[in-house]
Order: structure tokens, then sequence, then C-alpha cells
């Protein structure tokens, strides 16, 4: 493995790890723009662009758009979350310079208003999909509850309101300010002829300028709330419970992802034990989200309504019991080796290296071999762990559970 | 696309099947028995998945919780689960630790432990899992779809059914496994970092031994047409579609998949052009092929609000016969480009070349070289996919619909 990085004249960064022994290669654009750099009223702006960029370009319709990707033969999609939107795509090495042309074209999109209508459409059925699943909302009004006037409380996918009343000359407006090129990152990983790429990437993105797009970065103001949402069709009583955790800049992070896996893993854990396995609950887990200035805990309950009650007391129990069922040292063993390898397993693939290292790249600039990745897990103490498992007793928390009545 | 497919049958009828990819760091293996929901008493529906989950409850020198420790000490990922007629147990590891995590699993196989006291707990584990589908209404259209179209014993879910799960006892469960877990049909496959003679004879060590017992009755799976509707209060209505097509032993199998390809497979496909693109009628639209023994079916589903649900019906439908009218040359060449490419990139990963490598043997009794796949792709010809299309035109339609309201199935496709 080889990491390989270079910023063009128009500030547009790419990074690669080369594996010459991988089979295909992925490319992806990782763009520093997410729902926290929306306004209110333009919610969901940037998961609709994310839709729109499929549509045609200058030169493409949206047809030879879909068209040529499948000609590629490639895997290729994208996502959008609170912070980033990243397009990939992962195809045979001998495709590469077709591969980065159409990607890079995309990224200039044609933004026609006809397929603007039409497009608005599906997001209002994906809208509509996700709040017919469990847990019907809950995640979205964790948020807001959680950062309340912070620009992370925005939900990814907007409201139908939002959604509904967007304008195509806003999303252009938004997409000119977001796209340019010093806010995108080109990541590309396995079999790369390094050179070749950032030539290929010099001469398709030429005409693209950078601007200054920022992001507002905020220290949260956590408060503790307890929100009750009723979802008539629900069997199940969903609980979420958001509290403070750390960023992806923060070095406490480490600590927080091995207490989740001890404390909340969807096997072995804690709660698994206690919850799972006995059959009380469906589902028992604790997880973190991390973001730019700020991290959450996050603790997931799904069970039948009857016992959500004492379900919800035994999970908290666990949660707050760390000066008297101190972290052992067998729990740190199984816990690291169950991520380390877990890391590593995953890493065979170029096409899931890409997101390791692009979100890296993106978040802090940095690059790390998996090796040295697991370093990081692997030098987490023993009292690190025990100090943050004590502090859980203390946090603050918003709460919010979604059933029948 | 270099590549050493090794088989050995042991005498007592279990096949090892192994496939070396030296240049990745770990192995996978599917270890499947010839067990599945068929095979469980009319009146014991879930005792193949209640069977399952008490074998890894404690086996060989392992008691419940130890299990999970040490597979979570050796860094091991893993699956396992039950289907109409097998029971497979999934690992994925380190290649340094390929012996004691197929000891593991082996051990559940050959020595579970039964503990009399988490027969309750391993219930109400199964119940929860059963009851929580009410609340994933795209998954109980598809259980649903499954059950109508295959009928009372091929058409169950392993999830089972609330009496059957009640019913079950810790007996029918050790009954169901010394009965029915044989070496004959059992198939183990390994792919990725390993070594062929060592593993046969670490293979021969803990499995040779396993005793083989009366072979299953043949199956007798038909398709039924059927139309049902279940009523949910959802805002999205969802639709599961099924008709025959030739299944994957079928000497005509590509041309069949194929076809689905030019309907489903990429964001080009005829589908997420016509309902999704050009419509904007749905997010989620997609076919897919399915087998189940000598039965092949099209699987299609659409999600979409229920005011706009009859049209994503109509133009599903309609998109679908479209196919009789003609396959353009374009459409194929993509279709091919897609299976160069995934042919090349199923060799970095390990766990999805042993799980293919068992669902070739269940269906060919052989593994296809990717060389032998490709070439059957490449000869696909437009005429000889719209051939096919004409001999297997849809037909034996079911369609299983959840939503606030039902949905007529138009009676000029049926």
């Amino acid at each position: 493995m080889q990491f390989r990085n270079e910023t063009l004249d128009n500030g547009l960064e790419i990074i690669a790890e080369i594996n010459p022994a991988a089979f295909s290669t992925s490319l992806g654009y990782f763009v520093k723009t997410g729902s926290r750099d929306e306004t209110p009223a333009m919610a969901g702006v940037s998961h609709f662009l994310e839709h729109m960029m499929f549509k045609g370009t200058a030169k493409r319709t949206a047809a030879d758009v879909n068209r040529e990707l499948d000609d590629l033969g490639s895997q290729s999609n994208a996502y959008t979350s609170e912070e980033q939107t990243v397009y990939y795509m992962s195809v045979l090495p001998e495709h590469r310079t077709h591969a980065l042309d159409l990607l890079s074209d995309m990224m200039r999109p044609a933004l026609r208003d006809e397929d603007f209508q039409m497009e608005r459409q599906v997001i209002l059925e994906e809208i509509a999909m996700y709040d017919d699943q469990p847990p019907y909302g809950a995640m979205e009004k964790a948020m807001e509850a959680y950062f309340g006037e912070h620009p992370l409380s925005r939900r990814v996918l907007g409201t139908p309101d939002t959604v509904s009343a967007l304008e195509p000359d806003a999303m252009r407006g938004y997409h000119e300010s977001r796209y340019a090129s010093n806010n995108l990152t080109l990541v590309a990983t396995g079999a790369i002829d390094f050179d070749a790429l950032v030539a290929d990437a010099r001469k398709f993105t030429s005409n693209w300028k950078p601007s200054d797009a920022s992001r507002t970065l905020l220290k949260p103001l956590g408060q503790e709330t307890n929100v009750r949402l009723v979802h008539p069709p629900a069997t199940q009583r969903y609980t979420l419970q958001y509290s403070p955790g750390a960023g992806y800049n923060d070095p406490n992070r480490y600590v927080l992802r091995i207490l989740g896996t001890i404390l909340g893993d969807d096997s072995g854990s804690r709660l698994y034990w206690e919850l799972v396995d006995n059959g009380l609950a469906e589902s028992a887990v604790v997880f973190t989200q991390e973001f730019e200035d700020c991290g959450l805990f996050c603790t997931y309950l799904a069970c039948a309504p009857e016992q959500q009650e004492s379900n919800w007391e035994v999970l908290q129990g666990i949660l707050a019991d760390g000066s008297r069922s101190p972290i052992t040292d067998r729990e740190i063993e199984l816990a690291k080796n169950k991520i380390c390898s877990g890391m590593i397993l995953g890493s065979e693939r170029p096409s899931n290296r890409l997101f390791t290292i692009g979100n890296s790249w993106l978040s802090r600039e940095t690059y790390e071999a998996i090796r040295d990745a697991t370093e990081h897990y692997k030098r987490v103490t023993r009292d690190e762990l025990q100090s943050a498992f004590e502090s859980l007793a203390k946090r603050i928390n918003v709460t919010v559970s979604v059933g029948s009545e | 696309m270099a590549q050493s497919v090794f088989q050995h049958q042991f005498a007592n009828g279990l096949v090892l099947l192994g496939e070396p990819m030296p240049w990745l760091e770990s192995v996978a293996f599917t270890l499947l028995t010839p067990v599945g929901t068929a095979h469980e008493p009319s009146d014991r529906e879930g005792l193949a998945g209640m069977t399952l989950e008490m074998m890894q409850r404690g086996a060989g020198d392992f008691d419940s919780r130890a299990i999970v420790e040490e597979l979570d000490f050796l860094g091991v990922e893993r699956s396992s689960g039950v289907t109409t007629f097998h029971t497979t147990i999934s690992m994925a590891a380190m290649a340094s630790v390929l012996e004691p995590t197929l000891r593991i699993a082996v051990s559940m196989i050959r020595d579970p432990h039964f503990p009399d006291e988490e027969l309750e707990e391993a219930r109400q584990s199964s119940l929860l899992e059963l009851a929580s589908l009410d609340d994933d209404p795209a998954q109980k259209c598809f259980k649903e779809l499954k059950k109508v179209r295959f009928g009372d014993i091929y058409g169950r879910s392993s999830l089972g059914t609330e009496s059957g799960l009640t019913a079950t006892t810790m007996e029918d469960c050790k009954a169901f496994w010394k009965d029915r877990f044989t070496s004959n049909g059992s198939i183990l496959s390994v792919a990725g970092n390993f070594e062929w003679e060592k593993l046969v004879k670490l293979v021969e060590s803990l499995l040779a031994s396993w005793p083989e017992a009366g072979s299953v009755p043949k199956p007798n799976v038909k398709t039924l047409p059927a139309i049902s509707h279940l009523m949910h209060d959802s805002q999205q209505t969802h639709i599961a579609l099924a008709y025959d097509s030739v299944p994957y032993q079928h000497p005509e199998y590509y041309q069949g998949r194929g076809l689905v390809g030019i309907l489903s497979d990429g964001m080009s496909s005829r589908l997420f052009s016509e309902v999704r693109e050009k419509r904007g009628l749905v997010y989620a639209v997609s076919a897919s092929a399915h087998s189940l023994d000598v039965c092949g079916s099209v699987l299609c589903y659409a999600g979409t609000t229920a005011p706009r649900a009859k049209e994503t019906l109509e133009v599903t439908l309609e998109t679908i016969q479209s196919i009789g009218k003609g396959i353009d040359i374009d459409e194929l060449s993509r279709l091919k480009s897609r299976v160069r490419t995934s042919l090349v990139m199923e060799q970095e990963s390990s766990s999805s070349r042993s799980s293919q490598m068992a669902y070739d043997w269940v269906y060919l009794g052989r593994v296809p070289p990717r060389q032998e796949v490709l070439q059957k792709v490449e000869q696909l010809t437009c005429e000889s996919l719209l051939e096919h299309f004409r001999k297997h035109p849809p037909r034996n339609w079911t369609m299983v619909t959840i939503g606030p309201e039902p949905l007529e199935f138009p009676n000029a496709v049926s």
C-alpha cells in the first residue's frame, strides 16, 4: 500500500491509497457539505442536489449518465449526511479515465427545471418510505431535540414542506457555493496509476473555481428533554437516547467507541446479555455518532410496548453502573479484538477503504494505513475506559420514545 | 481471472469445496446442511430456526456465553440462517485463526449442548423477531408472497409462526437436530487465504466421522398464482410481484437472468428508468432472480405512496411485458459489462465466494469457473434473450400488497 496526495491549482485535493494487487479501482468525490450547511428554509437541499447530480450535465442527459455508469460496469452510488455528500464508483482499472471523466462532469450538473420537478416526487417518496419504517422519525426528532438551534438539528432529507417549497434557483446557488473545487476531495483506492490520475483530474476539472465555502462550528447546548411520539401502526416501542459524545477530532472518540462496544454492541455486550440474548428486547444497542465540532453517545431499545418500562430501567441501570461493575480486562480485550479484526476484514475491498480514507482526510487531513489505525484502539487504557464509563451516570440526555399510543 | 477450485467428497457424503485466494488476509467458510423449514412438522413452524438458535447456545468446549466470547476473541464475523431446504453457518476471519473458528462451527453442528434453561429465552427471542416483522411492511410483503406462492410447506418463513414457536419443546429441537443434521447432503465451502491439503486434513479430523443418515425425500415445489392484500396504516403501499422463470440449474438460466438484468441491473435498467426516472413514482423498484428447487421465479418490488399505487403497478407490469417487444444491443452490452466487472470484483471477497460456491453445489452439483460463467454471458444475444422470453413468458403471477387500500391485479396480465 502506498499513499499519495496532491493539490491542484484550483484547490482540488486528490488522495489515493494505491494497492497494486487490487483487482478494481474505486473513485469518489467527497464534498464537504451536508444538512448542517443549509438554511432552515432550504432543509434537504444537499440531499435533493445529490439526486440531481445524476440528472445530466451540459454534455450529458440524465439517461446518458445512467447509461454510461452501467456501460462502465460500475458499482456506483451516492449518499448525503449531516456533514458530507459523497459520490463513488468502483470500476475495473482499465476504465479509470472514463470513470473519472463521467464522475467529474457529474459534479457540474445541468440542474434542468423539468428534471428537478420529477426528482422532487422521488424525494417525497423517499421521505414517506422512511417515515413508515421504525423507529418512525425518532432519530430526526432526537437530533432536533438535542441540537435545538444548532445546525446539526436539521433533517438530512428535509421535510415534505421544505422539499415541496424548494426552487431550482436556490439549489443552483447552493451548488455554486458548496461544490467549489477547494470544497471537494477526489479519493481513489485500489489499482491506481497516481500520476495518470492527477493528470486526468487536472484536465477534467480545469474550469472549476474555488470559493470561500465555510462551515459554522458551534458547541451544542445539550439539554435534558423527554419526547413521546405517537405512530398508530407501530406494534413495538422504540426508545432512543442521545447524550454528549466525542467529535471526530476528539482523541476521546476511541475510548467511547470501545466503551460503546463493551456496553452495547449487537452481540456479546452487557446490554446484549441482559436484554437481547434472553428475549426481553429485539434490540438494545449503544452506538456513537461523530461530527466536526461535537459527538453523540447514543442508546437504542426496541421491544414490546409492555416491556419497555422494565427494559429501559435495566438498560439505564447498566449504563449508570460504572462504579459498581467496573470494566474488566477481558471485556476490553474482546472489544478491541472485535473492532480491529472487523477493520482489517473490511479493508480488503478497495470500495470499503475508499470511505475510510476519504472520511479521515475530509475530517482531519490525515491518512492512516489500516495497521496504524488499529493502534489507536490498542492504546486505549482500562483507566480511560473506566473513567468514561463512570461519567455516563452524570450525563445529560435527550430521550425520544415512539409507540402506538 | 486465474482460479483454482478444489473439491473432495468424504465417505460419509460431506462435500468439501475450496477456492484459495492467497492475495487476501482473510478466509471465509459456509457450512451448509440439508435441513430447512420444509422439513418441519406442520404444527412446529419455526422449529428449524429454534433448533439453529439452540445449537449456538453452547457446543463443544464452550457454553452459550463462552462461544460468543471466543468468537469475539478470535475476531470472527459470523451469520447463520435457515432457508426452505438448508441451514447455514457462515464465518469470516483472519487466515491465522481458521482452525479454531472452524472447530467452533463444527461443534455447533456435531456437539450442541441444548441447555434446558435457555429454551425459553430462545423462544422469546424468536417470538419477538416474528412480532417485529409487523413494523417492517416491505419485509412482511415478501414473507407473505413466499407463503402464497409456494404454499403451506415450501412457502414457510424461517421465523415460524406464533403457534409453532410456542409449541416447540427441547425434545423437538434435539430430535430435529439428531435426525436431520447429517453429513450426506452437507457442504463445507472455504474461500480465501488457506492451503488446500492442510484444509482437507483438518476437515477430515473434524467431520469424517460425522454419521450419515437416510436421504431426505425429494421435494415437490410448485408455484401458485394468487393475489393477496394486507391492510396496513402506512403512507406507502408495498407491492411484491412474482412470476415464473427458469431456475439456476436450467440450461437457459443465463438467458432468464439476463432478462432480469435488462429489467433491473443498474440505473439504466428498464424498471429504474420507467418507474422512477421518467415518472418519479417510487424511490425503490427492483427485480431479482429466485430459485427454489425446480422452480425459478422473478421477484419484483415497488414501494409508492398509496394514491400512486395503481399507476406504479401498471407501469411496472407494462415494463416487464415490454421485453417482448425487443432488446436493444446497448442494453445487452451494458449487462455484459456489469457481469464482467462483478466477476472480477468477486475475487476481493472471501465471504461472497464461499457462499456462492455452496449455492452452486446445491443447484448444479459443481462449481462453474468464472471463465465459464463469463463465456455463457458473452454468448448471449438479443435474439436468444427474446426467444427465451417468448418460450418462458411471465405467467403464474403472484402479487401481495401491503398498504392502506387493496390493489387490483389487471386481468389482462394474469
